[in-house]
C-alpha cells in the first residue's frame, strides 16, 4: 500500500484551504477545536516548560546538596563542563556508541532484510525469532548479555572460549565500549531489518524481474534495484535510530555503571551522574542543553523527510 | 415539491483559482437532470456542493425557494449516491439503509416498514440480513440506492452511479433507475462522463466544461443543436466530423456554399446568414448523416474499415488531408484503399464561428421538455424524437 | 518466482542461523529461568536438564515480582489510556477535517518527540520532587501518556486517512453529527487500526527504561526498574534472573509478534509502511 503520497506531487489539497466564513466546512474546522487542542496544549506543556527550565538551571549555581550556591552562574555551568575532560570522553563516546551500532545496524538490516525477502522453509517463523530482540526490555537485554552471554566464567562466551582452549575474556572490563555496542545492536538490528523488510517488500517484483530481462545478476539487482529503493527507508531507520540511540542510558546504568573509568559514560549517563549523584543542577543542565542541541539537529533532518511524505 | 436553483454559484479552493466559475441553473419538481462532461470539468464538485459536502464559494443554492448554502448535508432533504456506493461495511444492508431513519430517531417498527418497502422496490428483500461484502456489484449499487429512498428526499443525487459496473449491468441499470425515477416522481440529479446515460436518461442535460456551462438543454436539443463546438463534438456517438471550410457564398438567408480545403463545395442550409466570403469556419457534419453519392463533395480513400455488426464505420482521408468518419449500413461492402465519394444533405450540416460558436440552424426554437415529467398527464401523440 | 532447489536450500539454512542466533539469548534465558541455581552456573552447560520451577517461585517469594508486574500493566496500561483518549479525537479531526495548520501540527507533534529525555531530566526530576510525584504510579503514567502521545496521534491519523472518505460523508449525509461519525462508523471500522496503535503503545510503556529508573524505586517501581535491581553483584542468580526477565518479556513479546507489521507504520510515523 503506498497511501501516502509525495507531498510535491500533489496538486494542493481542495481542504488546505481556508473556507469562507460562516460556510459548513470553516464550522466543522471549529467544532474540531476542542478535539485537537487537549492534546495540543498537553504537549506545548510538556516540550517547552521542561526545556525552559533546563536553559534557566543552566544558567544557575544550584546544588541540591548545598543550599548555599545560588544565584545567576553566568556561562560558568557551560564553562566548567567544556573544560572538563569527562565531558569531552562522554561527547566521543557518544559519537562512537551511535555510529558503530548505526553502522551495524543498517547493513546488517539491509542485508537481512534482503534474506528475509527471498521464498524459504518457515520463513514467518524465522522472520518472527529474529525480530524478537526489539520487544525485549533494554534492563533485560543488558542483564542477559552481562552474565548468561558474556560473563568471564559462566557466559556462553567464557565457556566457548574455554572449549576453544582460550583463556577467558572479561568483556565488560576489558571491551567495555564494545559489550555495550554488542548490546544495543542486539536490540537495534530487528528493528532495522523489520523496518527494511516491510521497505523491500513494497518494492515492485516486476522491476527486478524487468532487470533480470535486462541481463543483472542478483548482485547488480541490489546495487541498481533494491538499494535506491531502500534510500528513504534507510534515511529514516537512520535518524531514528539516531534519537533513541543518542539517549541510550539504560544498558549503560545495568551493566558497566559508566565504567570502567568513565570509559562507557556517554552523554546520557554523565547528565544522570551529574544531577542524580553529585546533585549539581546546573552542570547537569549544562548537558542537558548540548543532548537537546545534538537532537535537535538530527531531528531537522528526520522531520523534513517525514514532512516529504506527509500528504494533507 | 422540490425545486433546485443555482445563482452564479462558484467555488474556488484557493485565492484566485475558480473551479467552478458561476452557474445558473433552474431544475423543475420531478426533472431527471444529468450533468455530463469529462473529468475534471466541476461536475462532481457541483453535485457534492448542492449536496452540502463541498462549500459554496460564492452564490446561492436554493432548494424550494429558501437559500440553503449554510444548511447541514443531511437537512437539506437530499440524498446522495456515490460512485463507490460508500455502504457501511460493518452494517448490513437492512442496516445500512435504515441508518438515517435510526439517527434521526424514528421508531424500529416504521424503520423496519421502509426498509422492507424500499427493499421490496430494489428487489433486495432475500439480502437485508447480509453485509455488503457478501453481494455483488449490483446488488451492492442497489442498496446505495435504497439507502437513498428510504429517507424519502425530495431531490436524489448520483454520483456516477453506473461507472463501477460492468457494461451489460451498466444498461439494465440504467433502465432501472428511469423506472425507479418514474415510481417515486422525485427530482433527480446525476453526474456522469458518459455521453450516452446522459442522452439516454435526462430531461435535461447540462453540458460542463473548466466549470462552466457550455450548454442546457433536451437530449435532442443537444443533438441537433449544439451550441458550439464543445458540445457538438462531446454529444452523440461517433464523434461528429469537424472540417476546416471557407465561406463561398451565401444568399443572406441562410443558403450558401462552402469550400472544403481540395476546392469541392458543399451546400449548406442555416437559420441565419453566413459570414461574407472568404472567411474561415468550421464544417461540422455527424457520420450517420452521410451516405454514399459518386457526386459528392467529400471525395477521400477510406484507410480503415471498423465493422460493429449493426453498422459500419469507414475512415477517410479527403483528398485535401482532412478526415472523416462515415457511418453506413452494417451490411455495406465498402473497402477501404479504393476512393469514395458521399454527401450530406444541406440542413445537416453544423458551422461553427473561429470563436467556436455555432451558426443558428434552421427550426431551432427554445425547447419544451422533452417528455412528460412524471406525474404529469402524458401528452397524447408526441412523436418520440 | 522459480528459484533453484539449492538456493532454496541456501536462503532457508541461512534464514534460520541467524534467526537463531539473534533469538539465542532470549532461547537461553528461558532455558536457564527453569534450571536450579546451581544448573545454571554449571560448566559445560546442562542444554538437557530436569526444568524446575523453583526460580519461579523464588523471584516472587523473596522479591514480590507481582508487585512490581502489577505496576508495569498499571503504568502501561494507564499511559496508553490516557494517550488513545487523547488521541483519538485530535486524529479523527487532522485525518478528516484538516485545516491549514494541520500538517505543521503533526510535524510539531513529532518534532516534541526528538526531545532527548536526558535534556530535560533536571527538570522533571526537580518537578516531580516538589509535587511529590517521585515513586508514584500517576506520575508515570502522565509521563508515558505525553511520550506516546504524538507516536499515537500519527498512527492513528495514518490508519483514518486510509479510511475512505465517502463512507463519512455518507454519515454525514445521513444526519450522522461528529459524535456519531466516531462511534457508528469510525470507531467500528479502524478498531484493527486501533488495536494495533494501543498495542505498540503499550509495548513501548512496558519496555520504557529511562524515566522509570529515574523517577520510581520501589511502590511504584515496573517491572524494567526491577529487574535492573538485578545488577548488583548480590543479585547474581543466574537461574532467578532469567526467571524474572522471561516473565517481564514474554507478555510483550507475544504482542510484538501479533503486531509487527503495523508496529511499522508507528515506528517510523509512517514513513514506511
Amino acid at each position: 500500500m503506498s497511501a501516502a503520497l509525495d507531498v510535491e506531487n500533489m496538486p494542493s489539497q481542495p481542504h488546505a484551504v481556508t473556507p469562507p466564513p460562516g460556510s459548513n466546512e470553516r464550522r466543522l474546522q471549529r467544532r474540531m477545536l476542542p478535539l485537537v487542542s487537549p492534546s495540543v496544549v498537553l504537549l506545548l506543556i510538556w516540550s517547552i516548560v521542561p526545556l525552559v527550565m533546563t536553559l534557566w538551571f543552566s544558567f544557575q549555581r544550584y546544588n541540591l546538596l548545598d543550599p548555599t550556591v545560588t544565584g545567576f552562574a553566568g556561562i560558568d555551568n557551560y564553562d566548567f563542563l567544556v573544560t572538563d575532560p569527562d565531558f569531552w570522553t562522554s561527547l566521543v563516546n557518544t559519537l562512537v556508541l551511535v555510529g558503530s551500532v548505526l553502522a551495524i545496524t543498517v547493513v546488517g538490516g539491509t542485508l537481512l532484510a534482503v534474506l528475509y525477502d527471498q521464498p524459504f522453509l518457515g520463513k514467518g517463523i524465522a522472520r518472527v525469532l529474529a525480530i524478537s530482540p526489539f520487544f525485549v526490555m533494554p534492563t533485560v537485554s543488558a542483564l542477559i548479555w552481562k552474565n548468561l552471554m558474556l560473563h568471564p566464567i559462566y557466559g556462553i562466551a567464557g565457556i566457548l572460549w574455554h572449549a576453544a582452549g582460550l583463556q577467558p575474556v572479561d568483556w565488560f572490563a576489558n571491551y567495555p565500549m564494545w559489550s555495550v555496542i554488542i548490546i544495543v545492536s542486539w536490540e537495534w538490528l530487528p528493528f532495522a531489518l523489520l523496518i527494511l523488510l516491510t521497505a523491500v517488500q513494497s518494492l515492485d517484483h516486476s522491476q527486478i524481474e524487468a532487470a533480470r530481462l535486462d541481463g543483472a545478476n542478483a548482485i547488480q539487482q541490489f546495487f541498481y534495484i533494491t538499494l535506491p529503493h531502500l534510500g528513504r527507508a534507510i534515511s529514516v531507520v537512520i535518524m531514528i535510530e539516531t534519537i533513541f540511540l543518542l539517549s541510550i542510558f539504560a544498558e549503560i546504568f545495568v551493566t558497566t555503571a559508566g565504567g570502567p573509568g568513565n570509559a562507557t559514560t556517554n552523554l546520557a549517563f554523565l547528565i544522570y551522574s551529574r544531577a542524580l549523584l553529585q546533585f549539581d543542577v546546573g552542570g547537569a543542565s549544562a548537558g542537558g542543553v548540548v543532548a537537546i542541541i545534538l537532537a535537535n539537529i538530527v531531528a531537522f533532518f528526520l522531520v523534513r523527510a517525514i514532512g516529504k511524505r506527509l500528504d494533507i | 415539491m422540490a425545486t433546485l436553483s443555482l445563482r452564479g454559484v462558484r467555488k474556488s479552493y484557493q485565492a484566485g483559482f475558480e473551479t467552478i466559475k458561476g452557474i445558473d441553473l433552474d431544475i423543475a419538481d420531478r426533472e431527471f437532470v444529468v450533468f455530463v462532461g469529462p473529468s475534471g470539468c466541476g461536475k462532481s464538485t457541483l453535485l457534492r456542493m448542492i449536496a452540502g459536502l463541498e462549500d459554496i464559494t460564492a452564490g446561492d443554492l436554493l432548494i424550494d425557494g429558501q437559500r440553503v448554502n449554510d444548511v447541514d448535508p443531511s437537512k437539506r432533504g437530499l440524498a446522495m449516491v456515490f460512485q463507490t456506493y460508500a455502504l457501511y461495511p460493518h452494517m448490513t444492508v437492512a442496516d445500512n439503509m435504515g441508518f438515517a431513519l435510526k439517527l434521526a430517531g424514528v421508531s424500529k417498527t416504521e424503520r423496519d416498514a421502509k426498509v422492507r418497502e424500499a427493499a421490496r422496490i430494489l428487489q433486495l428483500e432475500s439480502y437485508l440480513d447480509r453485509r455488503p461484502k457478501a453481494l455483488s456489484g449490483g446488488q451492492r449499487q442497489r442498496v446505495a440506492i435504497g439507502r437513498a429512498i428510504v429517507r424519502q428526499p425530495k431531490v436524489f443525487l448520483f454520483d456516477e452511479p453506473l461507472s463501477n459496473l460492468d457494461a451489460a449491468l451498466r444498461g439494465q441499470t440504467r433502465v432501472e433507475l428511469l423506472r425507479l425515477h418514474e415510481e417515486l416522481a422525485a427530482t433527480m440529479i446525476y453526474v456522469t462522463h458518459d455521453q450516452i446515460e446522459a442522452m439516454t436518461m435526462a430531461d435535461k442535460i447540462v453540458v460542463l466544461q473548466g466549470g462552466i456551462v457550455e450548454q442546457v438543454g433536451s437530449p435532442m436539443e443537444l443533438y441537433n443543436h449544439p451550441a458550439n463546438l464543445f458540445v457538438a463534438g462531446f454529444i452523440g456517438s461517433p464523434r461528429m466530423n469537424f472540417l476546416p471550410v471557407t465561406v463561398a457564398s451565401g444568399d443572406g438567408a441562410g443558403n450558401g456554399v462552402v469550400a472544403l480545403a481540395d476546392g469541392n463545395q458543399v451546400a449548406v442550409q442555416m437559420g441565419e446568414a453566413l459570414p461574407a466570403p472568404g472567411t474561415p469556419l468550421t464544417l461540422g457534419i455527424r457520420p450517420e448523416r452521410l451516405y454514399w453519392d459518386p457526386n459528392g463533395p467529400f471525395a477521400g480513400e477510406g484507410h480503415l474499415v471498423e465493422r460493429l455488426g449493426g453498422l459500419t464505420l469507414l475512415h477517410l482521408t479527403l483528398t485535401g488531408g482532412e478526415e472523416l468518419v462515415v457511418q453506413t449500413d452494417g451490411n455495406d461492402p465498402v473497402q477501404p484503399h479504393v476512393l469514395v465519394r458521399s454527401a450530406v444533405s444541406p440542413d445537416e450540416c453544423h458551422l461553427f464561428g473561429a470563436d467556436g460558436q455555432a451558426l443558428r440552424r434552421p427550426g431551432h426554437i427554445a425547447q419544451p421538455p422533452a417528455r412528460p415529467l412524471p406525474g404529469e398527464a402524458p401528452v397524447v401523440a408526441t412523436a418520440t424524437a | 518466482m522459480r528459484s533453484s532447489p539449492l538456493k532454496t536450500l541456501l536462503t532457508t539454512l541461512l534464514g534460520w542461523i541467524v534467526a537463531f542466533a539473534l533469538f539465542f539469548p532470549i532461547f537461553w534465558m528461558v532455558l536457564t529461568s527453569f534450571k536450579t541455581e546451581l544448573g545454571a552456573i554449571s560448566t559445560p552447560p546442562e542444554v538437557f536438564f530436569r526444568p524446575v520451577i523453583t526460580a519461579y517461585q523464588e523471584v516472587q517469594a523473596r522479591s514480590n515480582y507481582l508487585h512490581f508486574a502489577l505496576n508495569s500493566i498499571l503504568i502501561s496500561v494507564g499511559g496508553t489510556l490516557v494517550a488513545m483518549l487523547l488521541s483519538i479525537p485530535a486524529a479523527y479531526a487532522m485525518a478528516f477535517h484538516p485545516s491549514h495548520r494541520t500538517r505543521s501540527t503533526l510535524l510539531w507533534m513529532l518534532s516534541t518527540k526528538m526531545l532527548p529525555p536526558v535534556g530535560v531530566l533536571v527538570p522533571i526530576y526537580l518537578l516531580f520532587r516538589t509535587s511529590h510525584l517521585l515513586d508514584s504510579r500517576i506520575g508515570l503514567i502522565g509521563i508515558y501518556a505525553l511520550m506516546n502521545l504524538p507516536i499515537v496521534v500519527w498512527m492513528l491519523f495514518t490508519f483514518f486517512r486510509e479510511m475512505p472518505k465517502d463512507i463519512l460523508e455518507a454519515g454525514r449525509m445521513d444526519g450522522a453529527t461528529t459524535w456519531n461519525e466516531v462511534v457508528h462508523l469510525l470507531m467500528p471500522l479502524t478498531l484493527p487500526g486501533m488495536a494495533s496503535t494501543a498495542l505498540l503503545s503499550l509495548i513501548l510503556c512496558w519496555n520504557e527504561a529511562f524515566w522509570s529508573l529515574n523517577l520510581t524505586s520501589s511502590s511504584a517501581a515496573p517491572l524494567t526498574t526491577f529487574i535492573a535491581s538485578f545488577s548488583s553483584p548480590e543479585g547474581l542468580f543466574f537461574a532467578k534472573l532469567s526467571a524474572a526477565s522471561t516473565l517481564a518479556v514474554a507478555p510483550i513479546l507475544v504482542f510484538g509478534w501479533i503486531s509487527q507489521r503495523q508496529l511499522v507504520r508507528g515506528l517510523t510515523f509512517g514513513a514506511v509502511k
